[in-house]
């Protein structure tokens, strides 16, 4: 693995275990979909996106919108460690009048959007990139949205508009766990067409595996921010990504471990964390 | 005799020419809400999003967030119903600062039939903390409300008319104010209090009723939040009793505004809008005056209100 890869895969590492600390404390959270997004996070906001935690409201900043507002608490670790909330704010999680609510807010530092109302994201974002193309400037605007959510009529409104205006600026990704709230995405609402779906709205659309940080990496690089068409990225990811028991078990849309269990998770995150700092010194 | 929503976009496109930041966004209702010569003239500043209202305000929350001034545009009716949570989440809640134009709105669109009213819009929109709701009665104050509008710094709701309206304001000397209600005709017997373009019915009941000796205050309540909470309790004490006009369901709307205000000083307070019915089918005056919102309407409930 390359050593970009590794460290970021440590930090994402690292990630998910303030994650389950946080969600062990405050007894609540989306923590399926929290863990299979946080690669995909930490790409995001360590390698991919242009931020500076000293200037949240940089005109120049790439935007990211959470559209899956409910995994929003590996969000926060995120922003946590990229350094814009600090963590005695990110450790109120849960508590009454804590700054950090149960879905994304504009009152925490970095977040652009209130969101958890899903499918809101893609046609804010698509205005966001819309007045970058009017303001000619060369910001771009991410959205990550989940496979469940695909499910919402306005999703595709977006899409429409998006393709329509030619927003290469803006990069969607679903991720893809395959699983939503009462069961598989294929038992729910079947969209194994969701390529051909986005391929025909005339969007760039790519595969990825979201579980590998490498892949994620490479394909965020390959993106063509010219070829006057929105992106999308189909990152594929397992629901629980890293908590063994968790992983692919549809009852762990939200949840909160018991104590053994939570001990479990920090001894299974710990180890891999121990071997990613070797690889990393070697 | 102009159209408010006429208007509103003529004065808008005088202001969008030298501010390059103003933008008008639809959805496929150019020629409805009379943007086409925006649309002609400022193809760059504005934005076609074809019939998909949800996508609308989201992309005009989006334009927001980036420093646009953005007019999103068209019926009342989808706006405020298809594209609710748009308001309520991305518009209301996330501070987004646009401007949400619902024309030919309440009964405008008569005998279309209650797909195409919007008669819950007030009573809905009042309880999204973050959202500010205005009713203009005449061309000459939405033309003030327009020039007010691109500055101001919160989403506001404008619900406007479709067909001409006659002038209240016969002159652009008069003050326009946010959250204030204009007194039109000065009296200590009753108040009748307005919204909208039933200001103009209120203020011809209330004309007549002078020619019969009864002196009523007529108030334009142009502005329902924020709101002339002061202009409410003065009214009550110095008139003793309150009659109020809308083209809205009896529930929820200035009627029911004007209740909350009294309840902890009560006068006595009739309510003329639209009951909980589906609207007969007609056109907006013959609606109008079925449910009594006309001028003659408004003077036989405030006779028998008097007693």
């Amino acid at each position: 693995m390359k050593a970009k890869a590794l460290e970021l895969e440590l930090q994402s590492e690292k990630n998910r275990k303030r994650l389950m600390e946080l969600v062990f404390k405050a007894k609540a959270a989306h923590i399926g979909g929290d863990l299979s997004c946080l690669n995909v996070l930490t790409v995001l906001y360590f390698e991919v996106m242009n931020l500076n935690p000293a200037n949240p409201k940089d005109p120049l900043r790439d935007r990211f919108i959470m559209s899956k507002g409910h995994c929003v608490e590996a969000l926060y670790v995120t922003l946590e460690s990229k350094g814009f909330i600090s963590p005695a704010v990110t450790d109120t999680l849960g508590e009454f009048g804590s700054l950090l609510s149960g879905h994304p807010t504009i009152k925490v530092p970095g977040i652009e959007v209130n969101t958890g109302a899903l499918g809101h994201g893609l046609s804010i974002g698509a205005g966001i990139a819309l007045a970058g193309k009017m303001n000619q400037l060369s910001y771009k605007t991410f959205v990550l949205m989940g496979d469940g959510e695909q499910g919402e009529g306005s999703v595709y409104e977006a899409a429409m508009a998006a393709r329509h205006y030619k927003l290469d600026n803006l990069v969607a990704i679903i991720d893809r766990n395959g699983l939503q709230i009462s069961g598989t995405t294929e038992e729910i609402m079947a969209i194994e067409d969701i390529r051909q779906r986005w391929t025909a709205s005339g969007w760039d659309v790519q595969e990825v595996n979201g579980d590998r940080i490498g892949d994620l990496i490479d394909r965020f690089e390959k993106i063509d921010y010219s070829n006057r068409r929105p992106h999308l990225l189909i990152s594929h990811t397992t629901k629980g990504k890293g908590i063994s028991y968790m992983e692919g078990v549809q009852s762990w849309h939200h949840g909160v471990p018991c104590a053994p269990q939570y001990e479990q998770a920090i001894r299974e995150i710990s180890e891999r964390i121990q071997y990613l700092e070797k690889q990393i010194s070697i | 005799m102009i159209a408010c929503r006429k208007s509103f976009t003529e004065t808008l496109l005088s202001l969008a020419r030298t501010d390059k930041n103003i933008i008008a966004v639809t959805t496929d209702a150019r020629g409805s809400v009379t943007l086409t010569d925006f649309a002609n003239e400022l193809p760059e500043q504005f934005v076609e999003c074809g019939i998909a209202e949800q996508n609308a305000v989201g992309i005009s929350a989006g334009l927001a967030h980036s420093g646009k001034k953005v007019f999103v545009c068209g019926p009342a009716c989808f706006y405020v119903t298809r594209s609710l949570e748009q308001i309520k989440v991305d518009v209301a809640y996330s501070r987004n600062n646009v401007k949400i134009l619902g024309v030919s709105g309440g009964v405008a669109y008569g005998a279309l039939g209650a797909t195409h009213h919007s008669l819950h819009d007030i009573a809905v929109l009042r309880t999204f903390p973050g959202m500010n709701i205005v009713l203009p009665c005449d061309a000459r104050q939405t033309k003030k409300l327009v020039k007010l509008l691109v500055d101001y710094p919160e989403p506001v709701y404008i619900r406007v008319g479709r067909a001409p309206v006659p002038d209240v304001y016969e002159s652009d000397d008069f003050d326009f104010e946010a959250g204030k209600a204009n007194v039109l005709l000065e009296g200590y017997d009753l108040t009748i209090i307005a919204t909208g373009e039933t200001v103009y019915h209120a203020y011809q009941a209330g004309l007549m009723l002078h020619g019969k000796g009864i002196k009523a205050r007529v108030l334009d309540m142009a502005w329902l939040k924020p709101y002339d909470r002061e202009a409410i309790l003065k009214a009550a004490t110095e008139t003793g009793r309150i009659l109020t006009v809308e083209e809205h369901s009896r529930f929820g709307g200035l009627g029911s505004l004007v209740a909350e205000t009294l309840a902890e000083s009560p006068v006595p307070l009739r309510i003329i809008g639209i009951p909980d019915e589906n609207v007969i089918h007609g056109n907006s005056p013959e609606v109008f005056a079925y449910y009594g919102l006309n001028a003659a309407g408004i003077l036989k409930t405030a006779l028998d209100f008097i007693g």
